[in-house]
């Protein structure tokens, strides 16, 4: 909403800088955005007089001419422009002015045209920032001459009324009442405890006959139009406004039209209230019916655009055709022509969601729509369509005829509020008596008794207590208000469970080296594809977007891998030589689709890296994390991820509950993501490794008695795993088997193909005395012949 | 004798002096004290002298061959302390070569910052709660104060799902408000960090996904003023201790009064420059009372309780606080964005 500081001056006094006055009304409540000077770049154009025009040596194009700007020495301008004749007031940038030139902002200098001294420049109204819109005199190209015989010497942004501030507020959407020039002036007054001169509407109403015998009204839905006033003007002129009010449309971003339509738009600025204009004799019957539109009607609006309509949207029609979307836009078939001789002033109100809806359905948003979306009190409508017929008797442009039809089935009356001071003190923390706050809402135009308020219609906004308390705030100052601190009952602040696990996660993590990435939830659902996830797979079936920002964001992803994969190929891209990244992220798990109720959102951990080590590196950090975790691992070959490399993946169970999985990333996979290295990925559920942790600690006696060391070295096939041998050892050793450690895995020469050569050390003891070689033979006898018999082991 | 045991001691004492290394000198220890040497030989022909000679010479010889000793071990000690200065200066390093850093990684610069928050409010006896991004409408909006067709809904650009009614993906962390008055025993005292989703494409400033904290404090008592307190310390403990705080009026539907919280500009002090776009102040956050219909709407008696409520949103934190000007890198994980923090 923009609000120029003249017109708002018109309603109060007040005196405040606009810069104070910014800083004061948004600590009451209306947020500036932004403030502009019209004509802000303006500076050192005055008034001149054309003494004397000569040609131009060596241009033909090209005059010299003497200006008189009031200090007696005439100066010397050179100038192209063809409308110039001796005698005119010119507007004159002085040496050093700035003027707009192209979309930019030129400084005068001094200078020589073809060789002739040249001090200053006479501008066009386009030079000074404005157009032939705003200043119909002005010539369609050329200087702009002053009509009337103007001082010289003086600065023409005053001459043209031109200085102005414009500040623009961000207007909350409880406030429909701010959305006009009289709302913020409203607050202004009380800001300033200062009276509003509301505009005096008073009217002569010379029209034959009266308005309710040239119109009929009929609404066929109230519940979308609370009321509806028409008013009709005769003899209408149709013809350019006069400069104050073409003045006051610019100075609020409304480009001026012609007379009847800039009444319409200037009533809406000051009120608030959308006017719509209608040429009568367009209207059949001299019937407005407001109805809901029929399946398959269409209407041409102003714009020239063919609009489809519904039967949801309301509009404003005669017997045999709508005229107007209601609320929206009126309809070209009705539009006010310069040829028109009667006019029918729509003032009406209309449902704010239904309004909204329909400019939406249509992609239509106007300046009408954008307020009556906000719901209006309809009792602006009476005093809006009173101030256009009050213009129109101003302008002389038509006659108003007496009474008007008014459709208003329910009308809004002010409503009470109970409140008690009390009650609003021990809210606000505040201590002001009964007098005060009743002073406070006055400013607000509520009539307050220490009980009750009666409310202005226009404040919809205000419906309980606690909104009132908000006005109170509001006008006491909300940096009045003491700041406490509360005296309720004393709480521990403090994480949960999870939430330190999820801290110690993070930080075993980064400790080991692994920097956290952060990846949008949302995903394209090619990311199946990139991964060879197959098409019946239960991770196909997302939580999906309907109104995504395209389709890469489309699907709320069921994998987290991809989100990591994406940022290792970023850093391979980018030729960083390693990296190692986890995230800790939530996959989106629906239970059915469409969804019936909310998607299990299953913390996960994913760790992702290259350049930096092999499988053994990434299940080491596994391990790590776990041990830090006091969980305990089990890890068995994967081969059936299909985005992993099949014989370099394991799964990872806790017990028997399934953890995650660890391995590399399957080469083609990684050919997807455009990485040609070695890509690691683990994914562990964080809800399963909460559960499991275990932050309690017992302590364990250190052992009294020394230990005895038992290396075994033995050749296997290949594909014997070494969990299969600790497994042997472990079940045979029996309870004095201390640790089982594996030192030496060999493949290749002095060892037979498809072999390998795998060494553990074995400790034993016992926690009651020193164990000597009788007590350790034994168990590794049996270890031994277990390990042949079963893995085919043959010892070294 | 004595004469002759005098020049044994000089000559021993030089050769000792003359003595090159740690080897020759225990052969010259055989030497001059071994069962061969001269002194031992003297010793051996003390049978030959007087009785009352005897005690005199032997006492010296001893004399003599303490002399000896002595010198030997000085001698000793002073080769083993050469031959540790040798290993020492053997053992010189270039001490300004780069250590065998083991690298440490980087927690994300979004995580840093909900963590500092997280530890203010901590302190000052806050929970931290967690609950769903995918939403329903009555939590996002309707338990809210925002029923449909409430302007606030197309305000937020809100991303909806596949579902039976309305699911959607939240626009902003207030639903927690709702669910932890559901499920919290009161007094509530909760900060419930989260990301949101809202229908903005990415771009400098704007993201898609984002991430907002959510507080709320209900009890008894609780009034506009202690609501001003709490975020007044928020302010301090998170801008340091000259931020200055303001709140202005302002409109959420689910609170009221409503306010937004401006703390003095970080860049300039409060002067006005770029960043402050001239105002001295920077909006932080949105603020009020909880608004007495959402109470209820949670089967919490507003004639009994009140409480107030705030949100803010993460990410311009983090840029401001790690000149960040750029909201894509945050989402883009190179390592040399990552580990700058």
């Amino acid at each position: 909403m923009d609000l120029p500081i003249n017109w708002l001056k018109s309603y109060v006094d007040y005196d405040a800088s606009t810069a104070d006055f910014i800083e004061d009304i948004t600590m009451t409540g209306q947020k500036v955005e932004s403030v502009r000077r019209l004509a802000g770049d303006i500076t050192g154009v005055i008034s001149g007089k054309v003494l004397q025009i000569e040609k131009h040596p060596d241009a033909d194009k090209l005059v010299v001419t003497q200006i008189d700007v009031g200090n007696g020495e005439p100066l010397q301008i050179v100038t192209g422009a063809p409308n110039l004749k001796v005698g005119d007031i010119v507007p004159v940038a002085m040496v050093g002015a700035t003027v707009y030139h192209g979309n930019g902002v030129e400084k005068i200098k001094k200078g020589k045209l073809r060789g002739v001294p040249s001090n200053g420049m006479l501008c066009s109204i386009e030079e000074l920032g404005f157009t032939r819109n705003d200043y119909p005199e002005a010539p369609e190209y050329g200087i702009y001459v002053f009509k009337d015989e103007v001082p010289l010497g003086e600065d023409v942004k005053k001459l043209l009324e031109m200085d102005d501030e414009i500040v623009e507020f961000e207007i909350t959407n409880n406030r429909p009442d701010c959305y006009s020039i009289i709302g913020l002036a409203r607050e202004t007054a009380a800001t300033y405890r200062k009276e509003l001169k509301y505009p005096e509407i008073k009217l002569e109403e010379k029209g034959e006959g009266n308005s309710k015998d040239y119109i009929d009204v009929e609404i066929l839905n109230p519940e979308l139009c609370p009321r509806y006033i028409g008013r009709v003007v005769k003899n209408v002129k149709v013809e350019p406004s006069p400069l104050w009010l073409r003045h006051r449309l610019t100075a609020a971003g409304v480009r001026p039209i012609n007379n009847i339509v800039d009444i319409t738009n200037y009533v809406m600025l000051e009120l608030g209230q959308p006017m719509h204009a209608f040429d009568i004799d367009t209207i059949d019957e001299a019937k407005i019916i407001v109805r809901n539109a029929k399946e398959g009607e269409k209407i041409t609006t102003l714009d020239g655009q063919e609009r489809q309509l519904d039967p949801s949207m309301l509009v404003i029609s005669d017997c045999n055709k709508a005229v107007a979307v209601a609320g929206v836009m009126g309809g070209e078939n009705s539009k006010v022509s310069p040829n028109a001789k009667a006019i029918l002033f729509e003032s009406a109100n209309f449902n704010g969601a239904s309004v909204r809806v329909t400019a939406k359905k249509l992609g239509l948003r106007t300046d009408a729509s954008a307020k009556y979306e906000k719901n209006l009190d309809p009792n602006l409508s009476l005093d809006a369509v009173n101030r256009a017929v009050q213009l129109v008797e101003m302008l002389g442009c038509g006659e108003v005829c007496p009474g008007m039809v008014d459709c208003y089935p329910n009308k809004r009356e002010p409503w009470t509020v109970e409140y008690s001071t009390e009650g609003i003190n021990k809210l606000l923390g505040t201590e002001l008596s009964e007098k005060e706050m009743i002073d406070l809402l006055a400013l607000v135009e509520v009539k307050a008794d220490g009980k009750k308020a009666v409310i202005p219609t226009f404040r919809p906004d205000l419906v309980a207590q606690c909104d009132l308390a908000e006005e109170v705030a509001r006008f006491y100052g909300y940096n009045n208000i003491a700041t406490t601190l509360s005296t309720g009952t004393p709480t521990v602040g403090k994480k949960s469970f999870s939430q330190l696990v999820e801290d110690k996660i993070a930080n075993t993590m980064v400790a080991m080296g692994a920097s956290e990435a952060k990846c949008f939830s949302f995903e394209s659902p090619k990311v199946f594809d990139k991964l060879n996830i197959p098409a019946d797979s239960k991770y196909r079936k997302t939580v999906s977007i309907s109104n995504p920002l395209g389709e890469d964001f489309s699907i709320m992803r069921t994998i987290p891998v991809n989100g990591i994969l994406t940022s290792l190929a970023t850093n391979y891209n980018r030729r960083n030589p390693s990296a190692v990244l986890f995230e800790m992220g939530k996959v989106y798990l629906p239970e059915e689709l469409p969804l019936k109720k909310l998607p299990v959102e299953e913390k996960t951990l994913t760790i992702g890296m290259y350049g930096n080590g092999d499988f053994y590196d990434i299940k080491g950090m596994v391990d790590a994390l776990a041990d830090t975790l006091n969980t305990e691992l089990d890890y068995t070959p994967e081969e059936g991820i299909p985005y992993m490399h099949p014989y370099r993946t394991a799964k990872i169970y806790i017990g028997d509950e399934y953890l995650g999985y660890v391995g590399q990333i399957h080469p083609d996979t990684a050919q997807n993501y455009s990485v040609a290295t070695e890509c690691y990925i683990a994914v562990l559920s964080i809800d399963l490794l909460i559960q499991k942790a275990a932050f309690d600690r017992q302590y364990t006696e250190l052992p009294k008695y020394p230990s005895i060391q038992r290396d075994i070295a033995m050749l296997v096939k290949e594909d014997v795993t070494v969990k299969q041998i600790e497994s042997i050892i472990k079940a045979k050793g029996g309870k004095l088997v201390e640790s089982v450690k594996l030192f030496d895995v060999y493949k290749g020469k002095q060892i037979t193909s498809g072999y390998k050569s795998v060494a553990y050390s074995i400790s034993f003891r016992a926690a009651d005395r020193t164990l000597t070689g009788e007590d350790v033979n034994p168990p590794m006898d049996k270890i031994m012949k277990e390990l042949s018999e079963k893995l085919g082991a043959q010892l070294r | 004798m004595k004469e002759k045991l005098n020049q044994i001691r000089e000559k021993a004492l030089k050769r000792l002096e003359e003595t090159k290394n740690m080897d020759n000198l225990e052969a010259l220890r055989v030497e001059l004290l071994g069962k061969k040497g001269e002194l031992t030989q003297i010793l051996k022909a003390m049978g030959s002298l007087s009785k009352e000679e005897r005690p005199i010479i032997g006492q010296y010889a001893n004399e003599v061959r303490g002399q000896i000793e002595a010198k030997l071990e000085a001698v000793k000690a002073d080769f083993a302390k050469k031959l540790k200065q040798e290993k020492l200066n053997a053992e010189k390093i270039d001490v300004t070569m780069p250590g065998k850093k083991k690298s440490i990684g980087h927690l994300h610069p979004m995580t840093k910052v909900i963590e500092d928050i997280k530890q203010i409010f901590i302190g000052m006896g806050y929970e931290i709660v967690e609950g769903p991004e995918v939403e329903t409408a009555y939590y996002n909006f309707e338990a809210l104060n925002i029923p449909k067709d409430h302007p606030a809904r197309d305000e937020q650009d809100t991303f909806y799902v596949n579902g039976e009614g309305d699911f959607l993906l939240r626009t902003q962390t207030s639903p927690m408000q709702i669910r932890t008055m559901e499920t919290h025993e009161l007094p509530i005292k909760i900060i419930a960090p989260g990301r949101v989703y809202r229908s903005d494409e990415v771009d400098a400033t704007h993201s898609p996904i984002f991430h907002q904290l959510e507080g709320m404090v209900i009890d008894k008592n609780i009034t506009m003023g202690d609501l001003k307190g709490a975020l007044a310390v928020f302010a301090k403990q998170l801008f340091g201790k000259d931020a200055k705080v303001r709140f202005r009026p302002h409109h959420f539907p689910f609170t009221e009064p409503s306010a937004e919280m401006d703390v003095s500009c970080f860049a300039c002090g409060g002067k006005g420059c770029r960043v402050c776009k001239d105002s001295g102040w920077i909006e932080v956050l949105g603020c009020g009372m909880v608004h007495p219909e959402v109470l209820k709407r949670c089967n919490i008696d507003p004639e009994k309780y009140s409480g107030f409520a705030f949100g803010l949103g993460l990410e311009r934190i983090a840029m401001q606080k790690y000149s960040i000007s750029d909201l894509r890198l945050l989402y883009e994980n190179d390592t040399r964005f990552l580990e700058q923090f």
